[in-house]
């Protein structure tokens, strides 16, 4: 194990799999300039920088991936995504189907997100739902400097085209990542911690926060399980299932906006398939139907906390403690 | 080394036009009895297909739009095969799930036919990046697009990248005077986009889109000049969509006079009678070809209506890699 940043394990990931395979390219706006080292390495053909202009970098993307390259495209925060839509959502996520199977779209999709750049709304704005709503895309937002890697890693050899969110919070946080190769298979949660008594359900930075409040909850008598999702699509239904048939209650957090969320979708699957575990409603703490807010104190509002989630814990024990 | 593709036979390339005129017309009649979807046709603008399509060589990539089924057929497409993908069958060339309006035949070298105007433009680069990424690889992307995708800012995008990364790309923009349904003039400052292209730093030409021959020439030219140069370059043919947007359209919206005007430069006439000029086709030879087309067209027909729809099954598979 070392220990590493996160923006190091992207490094890391990135220089990994352009030295295994030499069809693995990666451009955007400021690639070039701001990765002398892969220029170094791997030329200027592989390491490109482009105009400003998110959709023909998109488009060019999937041109390439239906041509027999695997690129990785920079579109630097999750907002420039609308530039892009078209060229995700209705090339890459359809044409493979649209052509009856003729061709595949191996590509990564990098942009940044979440609170605590103070960058306001047109920088900050998880999207990630968007592209969990569209066909032939996968969606990964993971929270650890390994799961960063090693999500990377598997997503540039991934054949379909992978949104990869990353937290911008969570760039210069470290953390151990193995020093031998180093895998993180696509659309499988990661149990944090086992607990018997509620299920938190997280993904990205607020993942953090289900730690502290788990931790504040021990000491109160209260064991909490944590599931870091990681994969949004394919969602480790499974887990998600498992875990909360053992604790009969759940809660979901993420700072994404609740309406049509992705932890509408947990919840609405639990009660589907699990309706008879449940010892109280799902909760949902979710960002509000805002845009981001640039001002530190209301960008730390804009996010679930370790307090609303220990709260929200507790009530949902008080629930089973009353029946 | 850099050898041009040989110059088709006129009677080559009226053949081809004549095919398609026959594809086109039978699915709008076959859509009229009710028994296939709409389709967005290309009749008017059989010359450019055949033109610039006839200038490519078999290495080469086509990526195309909506109106793409003469671009398919001049590449050599099977008309049954085609068919079947417009009536939604398991044998046409995207088992059914493209339909007419996203055709893609990756043995042919057809590659992401988009029905987002202007989605070709935005994916042409990535596959002319391929290109020049691997070695000893002289092959050229041509991609087709319309007047109306120009107004799109991906057109812009499209050109201004693939000048700056010199990417050896043929944009070829069929100018048929129509977007959807909205005549060019309300939306352009001016009649040609060939302007536009050159502000980019295009070798850019425009053509008269009727005539096969001149689109041929044009084509030709530029296709050896891209892959001596491995620079990008604009061919415009000028030239006129003479049905509606979307079968059926009863085209009420289109001046009469002008429509008359453009049928009157119809490219397959416009071809036949030079070539009956020259002495190089009489009406015996005309009405053979007439006929063989009919035939082949007619099989295909057939090929396509005794094919089986797909499974159910398969509204689930070819999503994910």
């Amino acid at each position: 194990m070392s220990r590493i940043t996160v923006n190091e394990a992207i490094a890391q990931a990135i220089a990994e799999e352009m030295r295994r395979d030499s069809s693995v390219l990666m451009f955007g706006e400021g690639v070039a300039t701001k990765r002398g080292e892969l220029v170094a390495e791997f030329g200027a053909a592989r390491v490109r920088n482009t105009p400003l202009a998110e959709g023909i970098i998109a488009g060019t993307a999937a041109g390439a991936a239906a041509s027999g390259l695997r690129p990785i495209v920079d579109l630097l925060f999750a907002p420039f995504l609308c530039y892009a839509m078209d060229e995700i959502v209705n090339s890459a996520g359809k044409l493979r189907y649209l052509s009856g199977g003729q061709f595949r779209f191996p590509l990564v999709v990098l942009v940044q997100s979440g609170a605590g750049w103070a960058v306001g709304a047109q920088h900050n704005h998880n999207l990630e739902a968007w592209f969990v709503h569209s066909p032939g895309l996968k969606v990964v937002m993971p929270s650890s400097a390994a799961d960063f890697k090693g999500l990377l890693k598997a997503a540039i050899r991934d054949d379909n085209p992978v949104l990869f969110f990353m937290d911008l919070a969570l760039g210069y946080q470290s953390g151990e990542v193995p020093a031998s190769e180093h895998l993180v298979p696509l659309g499988c949660a990661a149990t944090l911690r086992e607990g018997s008594d509620v299920t938190l359900v997280s993904y990205a930075k607020t993942v953090q926060h289900c730690v502290a409040a788990a931790d504040t909850l021990a000491e109160q008598g209260i064991s909490a399980e944590i599931i870091d999702l990681r994969s949004l699509k394919p969602l480790d239904e499974a887990a998600i299932l498992a875990s909360v048939r053992k604790t009969g209650r759940i809660v979901v957090v993420h700072e994404a906006s609740r309406l049509c969320g992705v932890g509408a979708e947990v919840a609405a699957f639990v009660a589907e398939h699990a309706f008879e575990a449940l010892r109280g409603p799902v909760r949902r703490l979710t960002g509000p139907d805002t845009p981001a807010p640039s001002s530190w104190p209301l960008e730390q509002a804009f996010v679930p906390q370790a307090d609303a989630i220990v709260a929200a814990a507790r009530d949902l024990v008080g629930t089973r403690e009353h029946a | 080394m850099h050898h041009s593709e040989p110059a088709p036979s006129p009677l080559v390339l009226l053949e081809t036009m004549m095919l398609i005129r026959a594809y086109e017309e039978t699915l709008i009649g076959i859509a009229a009895g009710g028994n296939a979807p709409g389709t967005c046709t290309s009749v008017g603008q059989e010359a450019a297909a055949v033109g610039v399509v006839h200038a490519l060589a078999a290495r080469d990539r086509i990526l195309t739009n909506h109106r793409s089924a003469g671009h398919l057929l001049a590449r050599g497409a099977e008309p049954g095969r085609m068919i079947a993908e417009v009536l939604g069958k398991r044998t046409g060339y995207c088992k059914g799930k493209s339909g007419s309006l996203h055709i893609s035949a990756a043995e042919l070298g057809v590659v992401l036919t988009s029905t987002i105007v202007g989605g070709e433009l935005s994916l042409a680069p990535g596959v002319a990046l391929a290109r020049t990424m691997t070695p000893r690889d002289d092959g050229i992307v041509a991609t087709f697009f319309g007047d109306g995708a120009a107004c799109e800012g991906v057109f812009h995008e499209s050109l201004n990248l693939a000048v700056v990364w010199k990417l050896p790309i043929l944009y070829v923009c069929e100018n048929n005077e129509w977007q959807a349904f909205v005549h060019r003039r309300e939306t352009m400052p001016m009649a040609q986009v060939r302007d536009w292209a050159a502000a980019h730093g295009l070798v850019a030409e425009s053509v008269d889109g009727n005539d096969a021959e001149a689109v041929h020439a044009a084509a030709a030219r530029l296709v050896t000049r891209i892959r001596a140069t491995g620079e990008p370059a604009f061919l415009e043919t000028l030239t006129y969509r003479t049905r509606g947007h979307f079968e059926p359209d009863d085209q009420s919206y289109v001046d009469p006079a002008e429509l008359a005007a453009w049928r009157a430069r119809d490219p397959i006439e416009l071809l036949a009678n030079r070539l009956r000029a020259a002495g190089r086709l009489d009406d015996v030879h005309l009405a053979q070809i007439r006929a063989h087309v009919r035939s082949v067209i007619d099989e295909a027909v057939a090929f396509a209506n005794a094919s089986p729809y797909p499974e159910p099954a398969e509204l689930f598979t070819d999503v994910y890699a």
